[in-house]
């Protein structure tokens, strides 16, 4: 395979940035592990800083050519070179991973830094390496064009997750590690299984040749049935959703925010992947409702469970369980606009913009309830009563969040909800718009459980123990207006998630 | 049978074996060792799918061995990082279990101590 003619083709000005998303973390772990955690704060933020900047690059390429970015490292061709490629979905995911891993970096060195005299602790070094390395693998998974480097940027992601969740130590996260590490490696070797099955009958794992050569048949079904329950798995889809609460409420408030907001959109992405570009309509209708199903289990289930939680960490953990079941709407809502002949980009639209709304407003979330738990102690919602009269901005950044998870207009939450609702109404899906609604109204119990005695008068006002930095309560608010903003002006992220896209994939199966 | 259907059925057992372990096995340590069978189960699979040549119709496939072997650097990093859970877990409450309720089981073991 001759790379020099290669090399000509796919070098566009702006694949040098996909490089970048990959190595500029790579070489920040690096250099912390050399210069220890006495450095690694100045270090990681300096990087997350031009991180920004290089996902800027990202997505003004996209935006500028029109099309997808690639880059052939070694200038090897698929199927034996491995391409990078961002399309408008892997350009917005990468955006949005950039900004919020900055936001967490800018909110943690409380926790996460050594004071000055004070020798080191573990996990003021190992916190800022796993950040990095939550980076790195997120970005490997938006720009992987091979399902096989896929998986392996999925296990990066769970292995930097795992440790995020037991940074304290204690006994509780330990146990909830190593059953969300358990729980996440029976996905993986499904997934595993699943490629090995679909590089056994075509050949090829590379996604562009693998939708040229697949063909709907027992063989295909199988492999992306198991690939699916593995990812499902991986994102904690209701019913396999049993790891994430004590994960994600027990991990340190900045790392509760990369769980909830990031990782488990990695292995939805891969999702969307398989289902929209390995095998554009192929899969059948019957199999989109089920995972439909488990979506709106997911919403009905983890809404009601939110409600009964007494701790604020814990609500915001089953908030997540609910939230992700959004996501899973798309599938159902896009098979149902094959079937009628029309496009898909609707409900994809809709999907991808729940993954990004979602990622600011929990982020926010779980780093407000950081910031409360700091500065009283505990969370317990029943205390809580005139938390927003002692801390005004943290509150005011969690009421914005939280109206965007319960679709209150302007905010990207309610315009994901009302784009899953045109589609479900333009295929003739009336029972996801049902779904929808009632998951709007649990969103709405659950938040105003804590928000409204929160914004009451308490009898004996609370007493803030620890002061909160207002850059802090700033950085919060930051990622709150992040989701509103998205409801705000949504015509360019709309636009930038079409890019790199085929209009309408072909029917192929009724 | 040939060679590679053989071998394929054995794939097929210790997927079978491991997954039944995985899920059915309440102690961690079983837990992973189940995980090492299921995934000694997939990568057989692709030295299966390498036998038979599936993609150029060569003698014998070379990609998947390189697919292989990278598969068995996740697994084995995913089995270390599951056993010094496992004993950092042992070295704080004196068990590995995976019950629920955790207050609970501190409780009483406090309780004992």
């Amino acid at each position: 395979m001759p790379p020099a003619t290669v090399m000509a083709q796919a070098a566009d000005a702006s694949g040098i940035y996909l490089v970048l998303a990959l190595v500029l973390p790579v070489v920040g772990i690096l250099l912390n592990f050399l210069a220890g955690g006495r450095y690694a704060r100045v270090i990681t933020l300096g990087l997350l800083a031009a991180g920004l900047g290089v996902a800027a690059g990202v997505v003004e390429g996209v935006w500028r050519t029109g099309a997808a970015l690639t880059y052939l490292p070694g200038g090897w061709l698929p199927p034996l070179g491995v391409k990078l490629r961002a399309d408008g979905l892997s350009a917005a995911m990468i955006a949005v991973t950039a900004i919020v891993i900055f936001a967490v970096g800018l909110y943690a060195p409380v926790e996460f830094r050594v004071p000055r005299g004070k020798p080191e602790t573990r996990k003021s070094l190992s916190f800022w390496i796993l950040l990095l390395a939550i980076w790195v693998a997120m970005n490997a998974v938006f720009l992987g064009n091979d399902l096989f480097n896929l998986y392996v940027a999925l296990e990066l992601v769970t292995f930097a997750a795992v440790p995020l969740v037991s940074l304290s130590g204690t006994a509780g996260t330990v146990r909830a590690a190593l059953r969300y590490l358990l729980f996440v490696l029976i996905g993986s070797v499904l997934y595993l299984l699943g490629t090995a099955l679909l590089y056994g009958q075509y050949g090829t794992l590379d996604i562009a040749l693998l939708a040229e050569r697949v063909r709907p048949g027992p063989g295909l079904w199988v492999a992306a049935a198991l690939m699916t329950a593995g990812l499902a798995a991986k994102t904690a889809l209701f019913p396999l959703h049993l790891w994430l609460p004590p994960a994600h409420s027990g991990a340190p408030p900045a790392a509760s925010a990369l769980l909830s907001a990031l990782v488990v959109k990695g292995s939805f992405f891969l999702t969307v992947r398989i289902w929209f570009d390995v095998m554009p309509g192929l899969t059948g209708f019957a199999a989109s409702q089920i995972l439909g199903a488990m979506g709106g289990g997911a919403i009905l289930f983890g809404g009601i469970v939110a409600l009964r939680q007494a701790r604020l960490k814990l609500l915001i953990a089953y908030s997540t369980l609910a939230q992700l079941g959004y996501l899973f709407l798309m599938f159902p809502l896009a098979a149902g606009a094959l079937a009628a002949h029309s496009g898909v980009n609707l409900a994809l639209s809709a999907g991808l913009y729940q993954a990004m709304t979602h990622a600011f407003a929990k982020a926010a979330m779980f780093m407000a309830a950081g910031l409360i738990a700091e500065a009283v102690g505990h969370d317990r919602i029943a205390d809580l009563r005139g938390i927003g009269r002692a801390l005004p901005v943290t509150a005011l950044a969690f009421g914005i969040a939280a109206l965007s998870l319960i679709g209150v207009p302007p905010t990207g939450g309610f315009f994901t909800k009302w784009m899953l609702l045109s589609a479900a109404a333009a295929t003739g899906q009336w029972w996801w718009i049902v779904v929808v609604l009632a998951g709007g109204l649990l969103a709405g119990g659950y938040m105003f459980r804590f928000i409204s005695p929160a914004l009451a008068e308490a009898e004996t006002p609370l007493v803030i123990q620890v002061p909160v930095a207002r850059g802090r309560e700033l950085v919060v608010l930051g990622l709150a207006i992040g989701a509103l903003l998205l409801g705000v002006m949504p015509q360019k992220p709309l636009q930038l998630l079409q890019i790199g896209r085929a209009p309408n994939p072909v029917a192929v199966w009724p | 049978m040939s060679v590679p259907t053989v071998l394929g059925i054995c794939a097929a057992f210790l997927v079978g074996v491991g997954l039944y372990g995985l899920i059915v096995q309440p102690r961690p340590l079983r837990k992973i060792l189940a995980f090492n069978l299921l995934g000694s189960g997939v990568f057989l699979l692709f030295g299966v799918l390498a036998r038979r040549g599936a993609a150029a119709g060569w003698t014998a496939d070379p990609v998947p061995q390189a697919l292989v072997i990278t598969g068995i650097v996740v697994a084995f990093s995913a089995t270390a990082l599951a056993v010094a859970l496992m004993l950092r877990l042992f070295a704080e409450t004196g068990g590995t279990s995976l019950q629920d309720d955790p207050p609970k089981a501190v409780k009483s073991e406090g309780a004992d101590a």
